[in-house]
């Protein structure tokens, strides 16, 4: 057999997103129809040939709605993720490094923002802001900050230790260059890990932010979107809201099982 | 003694931070409130006016100051587009967002537990493959598409269940409980997977160490081993993720609400949003959050307060 069981997890979760991520760049150059094409004539037409996924309440073709809006997941969620990593990785570092009261001081106000149950972080900040897709990534980027912070600041503080980090120290080298030389490239995949599985969890966020009006706002195009303009039409024509919400579980799905797979296969070789 | 004066303090130094992040964040509205109360054919005397009477001339700490023990005695200041106090209104909206959480908890529990105590059993290779993904699928899907789902396939195709709206408990309480049941159950999927997931690791770790084998060799039967020993230890840790898993439930039931129209506090946190009521949606932040930190507080004393070897170390 070519693959081992214990991977097919991680070999599904790549296939997923490999597939996603070649729709998305197709959708650059190509889709079925034009996405904001109005068709008042077959308006919430079901799934056919010319079809794929059925039409939208003004008759637009969800397959081509669909592809654009995989556009702007992929942009939330790499945007969300580079702000969380970048903000993660200063604090989780300067607390795991030099510990003590700035450790103290720098993890409460990380754990300040875990206390914020589910998106409620994201929704306080885009009321706050206008509405759109920038305060939506910004908003995204922050509430990943702690899952960055966390695991590069354990890490940190696990490698310390070790006598090659000890022998830079003592060597008098300097903390940036003990950080970003010695500890860092030792846990890139922690860092890979968090970052696959914060990419879907901002994908899941910026889906529901969406959903309730506040996150991407017209004409931008968005999946949670598609689905609050989808839920009226729910029993009359239920492809809408299947196929939409189909891609955005896969495509979350697919980051998860990639970020699971990840740490499984570091986890066999330690 | 110790433990718990550090305990408390952290959680005394989260529940200020959280107040001052919130307090922060809603200083960067552009204008003040005395402009959105007034709007924009207001003239400077009028802003003035309200401005002072809001008490928007103070300086900002004393502001935060009286905001905070506001809450702490039920003054909670005043909704901008109900006229009514802040604490009227979320009193009001409490019991559907109590009682979507305490029944999704309870799902989790009843549905989460057995199901993943039969499953940690069941030791092959093929078994945690497709368990793994399944149980990745729960925590990948959206809940209120999961909702949408549940009202496509219990509400219309088998009709067992209201798609929308709410009945008061008061009213009849099957007809609330089969009211809250759907949206229940869309906020417990993912919190149902995440306790499958956490039971079955935690169950074949605990299998490989020593004292099982101990009991093995003392010809202990497997059920005693798994019942008497394993499970003993096991479940601690799941108190652990119960007490994550609340947090979860409301954070889930802020969307839920707005799927089934169920007029809870996530629906009236995005009503008031959409209507800029912000002085409302200041404090149901802080409300929610609140309810977070005690919570992850109380679960972090039981857990001292069941595993005694948490307790010796001290």
């Amino acid at each position: 057999m070519m693959t081992k069981p214990k991977s097919i997890p991680l070999f599904i979760g790549i296939s997923l997103v490999v597939t996603i991520s070649i729709t998305m760049l197709i959708s650059f150059f190509y889709t079925p129809y034009d996405p904001n094409e109005i068709h008042s004539a077959s308006r919430l037409s079901s799934p056919s040939a010319e079809h794929l996924f059925g039409t939208d309440n003004f008759g637009r073709d969800i397959l081509s709605r669909i592809m654009e809006g995989s556009q702007t997941a992929f942009l939330t969620g790499f945007s969300a993720v580079s702000i969380g990593l970048t903000v993660g990785l200063v604090i989780g570092a300067c607390a795991g490094y030099f510990e003590g009261w700035l450790d103290e001081l720098l993890m409460r106000f990380v754990d300040a923002l875990l206390a914020f149950p589910g998106i409620l972080l994201a929704i306080m900040l885009v009321s706050v802001f206008e509405p759109g897709m920038g305060s939506t990534i910004v908003a995204l980027g922050i509430m990943s900050i702690p899952t960055f912070a966390r695991i590069i600041r354990g890490s940190i503080i696990q490698y310390k230790k070790f006598d090659f980090v000890q022998a830079s120290i003592a060597k008098g080298a300097g903390s940036l260059r003990i950080i970003f030389r010695h500890l860092l490239p030792n846990i890139t995949s922690p860092i890979l890990v968090a970052a696959s599985l914060s990419f879907s969890g901002s994908v899941l966020a910026e889906s529901g932010l969406s959903y309730l009006g506040l996150g991407v706002q017209p004409p931008d195009p968005s999946w949670g979107r598609m689905l609050k303009e989808a839920q009226p039409y729910i029993t009359s024509a239920p492809w809408y809201v299947i196929t939409t919400g189909l891609v955005i579980t896969l495509m979350v799905l697919g980051f998860n099982l990639l970020g699971d797979g990840i740490r499984d296969s570091n986890d066999n070789r330690a | 003694m110790r433990y718990f004066a550090y305990k408390f303090s952290s959680f005394l130094m989260t529940f200020i931070l959280v107040s001052v992040i919130i307090f922060f964040v809603f200083q960067m509205l552009p204008g003040n409130p005395a402009h959105i109360i007034l709007g924009l054919d207001a003239d400077e005397q009028q802003i003035r006016n309200l401005e002072i009477e809001l008490g928007l001339d103070r300086p900002l700490p004393e502001r935060y100051f009286d905001w905070v023990t506001g809450i702490f005695q039920g003054d909670m200041g005043e909704s901008l587009r109900y006229q009514l106090p802040v604490a009227d209104i979320i009193q009001d909206r409490l019991p559907v967002t109590l009682s979507l959480t305490v029944l999704s908890l309870l799902l989790t529990v009843v549905i989460g537990l057995p199901l993943g105590l039969y499953i940690a059993q069941k030791d092959g290779k093929w078994t945690s493959i497709v368990l793994s993904i399944l149980t990745q699928l729960g925590i990948s899907i959206p809940s209120f598409w999961f909702g949408f789902m549940l009202i496509l396939l219990f509400g219309v195709v088998l009709s067992l269940f209201p798609t929308y709206g709410y009945v008061p408990w008061s009213e009849s309480f099957f007809g609330a409980l089969k009211s809250f049941f759907l949206p229940s159950l869309a906020i417990a999927i993912s919190n149902i997977a995440v306790v499958i997931r956490y039971l079955r690791n935690t169950i074949l770790d605990q299998a490989k160490m020593d004292y099982v084998r101990t009991a093995q060799c003392k010809g202990l039967s497997e059920k005693a081993i798994m019942y008497g020993h394993i499970l003993r230890n096991g479940l601690i840790p799941i108190l652990t993720i119960l007490g994550l898993t609340i947090a979860d439930t409301l954070g889930g039931s802020i969307i839920i609400e707005n799927v089934f129209a169920l007029p809870g506090l996530g629906n009236l946190l995005i009503q008031s949003i959409t209507s800029r009521d912000f002085p409302l949606v200041q404090t149901m932040i802080l409300y929610l959050s609140i309810i977070v930190v005690t919570i992850n507080f109380i679960v972090d004393l039981l857990y001292r307060l069941v595993d005694p070897r948490i307790r010796s170390k001290g």
